[in-house]
């Protein structure tokens, strides 16, 4: 594929303009932001506004990611993917035509980067904000199939976790259309590609794996052994560790249902910080002992004093 | 309505046919026959650049009607299940195309309508893909050079089975090695809707010297008139029963 793809990469340079076949709009190719399964993505300026455009050679591949687009958009009252702007055909000087089409440019941090700059205590936040995103999507008929670490950004004030890429979302009873074998649950033998909720539960679990194993692991000769070792490992995930063995093997049927869960667990993480300070106030018994033994002292030394 | 049969063969190899015809001749043959031929060639660790063995992999794929991909054997997997619906989603294609052209006039193809109109033939291809029956006979070159391969397309293969067997639409797989012992090709698994049932036969296959991509195909392509008549047998036998 890398191949092809040199074909519309040799025309796309900083400083090129692109003109739309149908629609004649402008757009001016910044910058290369990256190469996705299906196409490039270049940051670009349209009409003064910086926008994200993305060009493939396989046209089909592009006209059926506007198609996921255009539905996402129609889920109301929600920013689940970036916000489609325009499709159309570029012809080339040389007289070759390629599909691309423009979308809102999300700026922000990779969640790695994010997390290891602010914190874990992100973890539970991020969760959260996924688990809701991901249950409007699923209630609107779709699954996101391609969850990944590459696919997310966090974007600034608020502070919230977004998608990039939606290119892998699938019609819930679908085979999954795009996905990354490390957060797939048929590469570690633990279901089937069948688009439905407990798929993307699945891969959730595995972006917050793969923060703290950026390099991921191999899946050994037993693979769910291996996952749940894994997670045992890390601390700051420890805590869910419960829950994400519950989603890993497929035991939510839905978001709801792990973002109960998941929010509970969270409370209790909160009130724990509290119990180190009940501690300090258990510890009177001692202090008093203490003063006890001290007053003790001083009464001998005191008396001490007095004799001769 | 009842949904027509997508034939495909999935060939895998690492190039350099030696033996016998052309193999984007019998290529183009199979795809006149509605089969389409998807071609993934295998690169060794330590090759950068397209090697000259592996220029047969496009040709062999572009006159059988399918997709080629040139990988490393660790990215066969994905690459595999890629290639098999790229496939299909070509063949759709193809076949929507020949409507649009019969509708709208000679010229017409899905690249002459606006985006828009594209989006709802796209879906109309996307739900074909996703319904219709498939059957994938998967060819692999077991030739001396494909020996360390093997265990890799393995797992692929069986991956390519969890990937189908999640669509709505039906599949049924065989499996066929070449050189044969005898012929020029040997089956390994016979038509089989999974490919579960495959890890045992697999040892079976053993790698040999030469490399008749060419005739390998052309017998293939005989494998599916095979099963069709066998079945249309069945069902005509079905029927009568039926009748009586």
């Amino acid at each position: 594929m890398n191949k092809t793809l040199k074909t519309h990469d040799s025309f796309l340079r900083p400083g090129v303009t692109l003109t739309g076949k149908w629609h004649q709009k402008r757009y001016v190719i910044i910058r290369k932001l990256g190469n996705g399964a299906i196409g490039s993505v270049y940051l670009c300026d349209a009409n003064g506004r910086k926008a994200a455009l993305k060009i493939s050679d396989i046209s089909t591949s592009i006209t059926m990611e506007v198609n996921v687009l255009k539905s996402l958009g129609k889920v109301q009252g929600k920013s689940l993917g970036p916000s489609l702007l325009d499709v159309d055909d570029w012809v080339t000087p040389l007289g070759q035509t390629f599909s691309f089409y423009v979308m809102e440019y999300i700026h922000g941090r990779a969640l790695p980067e994010f997390m290891k700059q602010n914190g874990n205590e992100w973890i539970g936040v991020f969760m959260l904000q996924l688990l809701e995103d991901l249950d409007s999507l699923h209630q609107s008929g779709w699954v996101f199939g391609d969850l990944k670490v590459d696919n997310l950004l966090v974007t600034g004030s608020p502070t919230r976790l977004r998608w990039i890429d939606v290119g892998g979302t699938t019609q819930i009873g679908r085979a999954i259309k795009e996905y990354t074998e490390f957060y797939d649950r048929g590469y570690w033998g633990l279901g089937t590609r069948k688009a439905e909720p407990s798929y993307d539960l699945f891969a959730l679990v595995m972006v917050f794996v793969s923060v703290f194993y950026p390099k991921h692991f191999p899946k050994g000769s037993n693979p769910q052994t291996t996952l749940f070792k894994k997670i045992n490992d890390v601390k700051a995930l420890r805590p869910y560790e419960d829950c994400f063995k519950k989603a890993l093997t497929g035991k939510y049927q839905t978001s709801d249902e792990m973002k109960q869960e998941i929010t509970s667990v969270i409370y209790d993480l909160q009130r724990k910080p509290q119990t180190p300070t009940k501690r300090k106030h258990d510890n009177p018994p001692l202090a008093m002992e203490s003063i006890g033994f001290l007053l003790i002292a001083l009464g001998y030394y005191l008396s001490s004093l007095l004799i001769p | 309505m009842k949904k027509g049969t997508l034939k495909q063969i999935l060939l895998i190899t690492d190039g350099c046919s030696n033996k016998g015809e052309d193999p984007a001749a019998t290529a183009a043959l199979a795809h006149q026959q509605g089969i389409t031929v998807n071609v993934i060639g295998i690169l060794e660790d330590d090759q950068t650049e397209e090697p000259e063995g592996l220029q047969e992999v496009e040709e062999i794929a572009l006159s059988g009607g399918g997709v080629s991909q040139l990988v490393y054997k660790q990215a066969l997997s994905q690459t595999v299940q890629m290639v098999t619906k790229q496939g299909m989603t070509q063949t759709l294609q193809g076949l929507v195309n020949l409507e649009l052209k019969q509708i709208l006039g000679k010229e017409q193809t899905m690249e002459d309508l606006d985006p828009e109109k594209r989006g709802e033939i796209m879906e109309v291809v996307e739900d074909l893909g996703e319904t219709s029956d498939l059957e994938v006979l998967v060819l692999i070159d077991t030739s001396a050079s494909m020996h360390d391969k093997l265990p890799t397309v393995k797992e692929a293969l069986i991956d390519l089975s969890i990937s189908l067997n999640s669509r709505v639409g039906r599949n049924r797989f065989a499996i066929y090695n070449f050189p044969g012992k005898r012929k020029d090709i040997d089956k390994v698994l016979d038509w089989s809707p999974r490919l579960d049932t495959m890890s045992s036969v697999f040892p079976k296959l053993t790698s040999g010297g030469i490399t008749p991509t060419g005739p390998a195909i052309r017998e293939a392509m005989y494998q599916f008139g095979k099963k069709s008549l066998l079945r249309s047998f069945r069902n005509n036998h079905e029927q009568d029963i039926e009748n009586a």
